[in-house]
């Protein structure tokens, strides 16, 4: 059998999409990035550390929680939970910053630049940036500044100076344009510490394999658990890192099932969504061939979710890959769908998720109904709700309006 | 010979260099940027490069990010863009015209079908900022085959061992960005943009073209004096940008381009 687990080729390639398609000035870069990161991967003295800051600073293994009466309530399958909402600072995006951070500081960078859509990014990024005694600098557009005020402040607790991006929109797409500007004006001291599984090579491969421990974890405890591999993976896709860290250990085992859920925003037939694969087309933007939303002219358009960290018009290549070739299902939930979620696993469950992780809530409640009592769902729990509060409130003062 | 061969041959013959301009198409309206495209070589630019709007322009500064915003907000496309060549060539045959710009426009249209309409419309090379060497196949490789020039850009971080690899497969000029940094920004001392010149003559026979933070006749005049070329963009599109009518836009950049124009037509006298 071929393996899905060995990409991408030596030129950054899963199938047709991801490579490094960027300015000059920065392949030099990427490619010494690419170099050093192999080098790291041999290396059993970075294992070693990666492991230490996994278990004493995040606060690894992050539990996979049986979700008693989540499971109850669909009356199907039997639903985990991936507590990835655990971690410190609260959501998946620390795995990935602590083995950047841990590569800049071998690079010998002093400066850590990121952009941020939720905030969650910004924030994992600013609080490793402090551990190692960085200068942080990280980009934001206006938009997402002004629904995840609280993001912002923690930012600057932390030491890092957060730049508005007013260009287009004001969400991540800007944030991340404006990152790669600065990236090229300081390409000498400054290392762009990309929060998601896209980019040029070898953002889209590292970020996966430093998320990669949520799945190594989820099919161990299973295992200890149950005995035996899950039958399902349900998890929400903006750019895809959590997604990527859960899938990629079971992409080869072929009875389990694999779900990615895309934000459908107000639905896809209205346009008003950020759904790449069911909505979208390939293209290339921010250094890789993936599916982007874009018009017949090949512009990009903006996406919209009521979840800004899945507010991206694109996607990771290997998610853009492994829709191509059918080994993952890619399906999407509207905002209300994903509300409504959140507002069952508070209830239910005495957990706040956030309203990205709630995205693949409410796929697993449309589907674990219909399944099995002996069916295995993990549901990897991303991140927690907190950050959302203002946007919950917001979304519940106008339905009552509306009422 | 192409265009570009051959407005670079009877340069050298005059013993100077070129005036490269850079205006983005569709800024701030069709009409407007087909006059200001049309009055170039009038002008003095030597060689035109034409911008092809995209929303994400990643190595752009402010000045071009909003030329092209300007541009979108006109409903400009790659259709009405390659329009826009047509219509400059039905007056003008021999001034080299290159597109410039990124990669998902072309790649939207079709590789394949752009090569042969910009062949059509009278296209003479091609910038693409996002496509590198590593995805020749992508785009470089058809277009040269169908006899577009595709240009480089080789940066301060190109080195030694990354020179040939940027270079093989470069045609037309190479395009010297002698800042690491975006379009608009900081200009280089003439000390790097001389040991550039001459790291980068040891590698090719190509014409080399300097730009980036070019804005001024004088500062374009000593980079005249040390090279084949000299690229200005951002000066001219801020005269669109402070423009307060169509005509003012006109003038602004085709008046700007006369002073320039002449600090390089004089650099060496």
């Amino acid at each position: 059998m071929t393996s899905y687990r060995n990409g991408p080729d030596s030129r950054g390639l899963f199938g047709q999409f991801g490579g490094q398609y960027v300015a000059e000035t920065l392949m030099p870069l990427i490619h010494e990035l690419a170099a050093e990161y192999e080098k790291a991967k041999q290396d059993p003295e970075f294992a070693k550390e990666l492991a230490y800051f996994q278990r004493d600073y995040i606060g690894r293994p992050s539990p996979l929680y049986f979700a008693e009466r989540l499971t109850e309530f669909c009356g199907g399958a039997k639903i985990y939970l991936k507590r990835e909402e655990l971690n410190h600072t609260g959501a998946h995006k620390i795995n990935n910053c602590i083995g950047q951070i841990l590569l800049a500081r071998r690079m010998g960078k002093q400066r850590i630049i990121a952009e941020t859509g939720a905030g969650m990014h910004g924030v994992a990024t600013a609080t490793v940036a402090a551990r190692f005694g960085m200068q942080c600098v990280i980009y934001m557009g206006t938009t997402d500044i002004d629904r995840q005020q609280a993001n912002v402040f923690r930012m600057k607790l932390l030491g890092a100076e957060v730049i508005p991006v007013t260009a287009g929109t004001g969400t991540l797409k800007d944030a991340m344009n404006e990152a790669l500007r600065d990236w090229v004006t300081n390409v000498d001291s400054t290392f762009y510490l990309i929060g998601t599984v896209a980019g040029p090579h070898p953002y889209p491969a590292m970020v996966r394999d430093f998320q990669a421990v949520i799945g190594k974890e989820t099919r161990d405890q299973l295992q200890a658990q149950e005995g035996r591999l899950p039958d399902s993976l349900v998890a929400c896709i903006g750019g895809g890192s959590n997604a990527m860290g859960l899938f990629h250990p079971f992409l080869d085992d072929a009875s389990v099932k694999i779900v990615g859920v895309e934000a459908a925003g107000y639905g896809i037939e209205t346009g008003k969504h950020a759904a790449s694969l069911n909505g979208g087309e390939p293209g290339v933007l921010h250094g890789n061939r993936t599916f982007l939303l874009q018009d017949d002219d090949g512009q990009i358009i903006d996406a919209h979710s009521i979840s800004a960290g899945l507010d991206y018009p694109g996607i990771g290549p290997e998610h853009a890959w492994l829709h191509d070739i059918g080994r993952v299902e890619y399906t999407s939930i509207t905002d209300q769908e994903a509300l409504d979620a959140f507002h069952q696993c508070c209830r239910l469950e005495g957990i706040i998720p956030a309203l990205e992780s709630s995205h693949a809530l409410a796929e697993v409640f449309k589907r674990a109904p219909k399944l099995p009592k002996d069916h295995l769902m993990v549901v990897n729990l991303s991140g927690r709700g907190d950050k959302d509060m203002q946007t919950v409130m917001h979304h519940f003062a106008e339905q009552e309006e509306r009422i | 010979m192409s265009r570009l061969e051959t407005r670079f041959a009877e340069l050298k013959q005059q013993g100077r260099a070129a005036l490269v301009t850079f205006v983005t198409a569709g800024d701030p309206d069709y009409d407007t940027s087909l006059q200001i495209l049309k009055g170039l070589p009038a002008a003095g630019a030597d060689v035109i490069e034409l911008g092809m709007p995209f929303t994400d322009p990643m190595a752009d500064g402010p000045a071009i990010q909003l030329a092209n915003l300007r541009a979108l907000a006109g409903k400009q496309n790659m259709r009405k863009t390659l329009q826009m060549v047509r219509e400059f060539r039905e007056d003008d045959s021999t001034t080299p015209l290159v597109l410039m710009g990124y990669f998902n426009p072309i790649h939207h249209y079709g590789v394949p079908r752009f090569v042969e309409d910009a062949l059509a419309a009278g296209v003479d090379g091609l910038i693409v900022v996002d496509l590198p060497p590593e995805h020749n196949e992508d785009l470089c490789d058809p277009a040269q085959a169908a006899g577009i020039d595709f240009i480089r850009l080789t940066t301060p971080t190109t080195d030694d061992q990354r020179l040939p690899v940027v270079l093989n497969g470069s045609s037309g000029f190479v395009y010297y960005v002698s800042v690491a940094g975006v379009t608009g920004a900081g200009s280089a001392t003439l000390e790097h943009v001389e040991e550039a010149v001459a790291r980068l003559k040891r590698h090719t026979d190509l014409p080399v073209c300097v730009g980036f933070g070019i804005r001024t006749p004088e500062q374009a005049a000593a980079i005249a004096r040390l090279t084949d070329g000299v690229v200005v963009g951002s000066a001219l599109i801020d005269q669109i940008a402070s423009a307060k009518s169509s005509e003012e836009a006109v003038e602004g950049v085709l008046g700007l381009c006369r002073e320039i124009s002449a600090g390089v037509r004089t650099a060496r006298g």
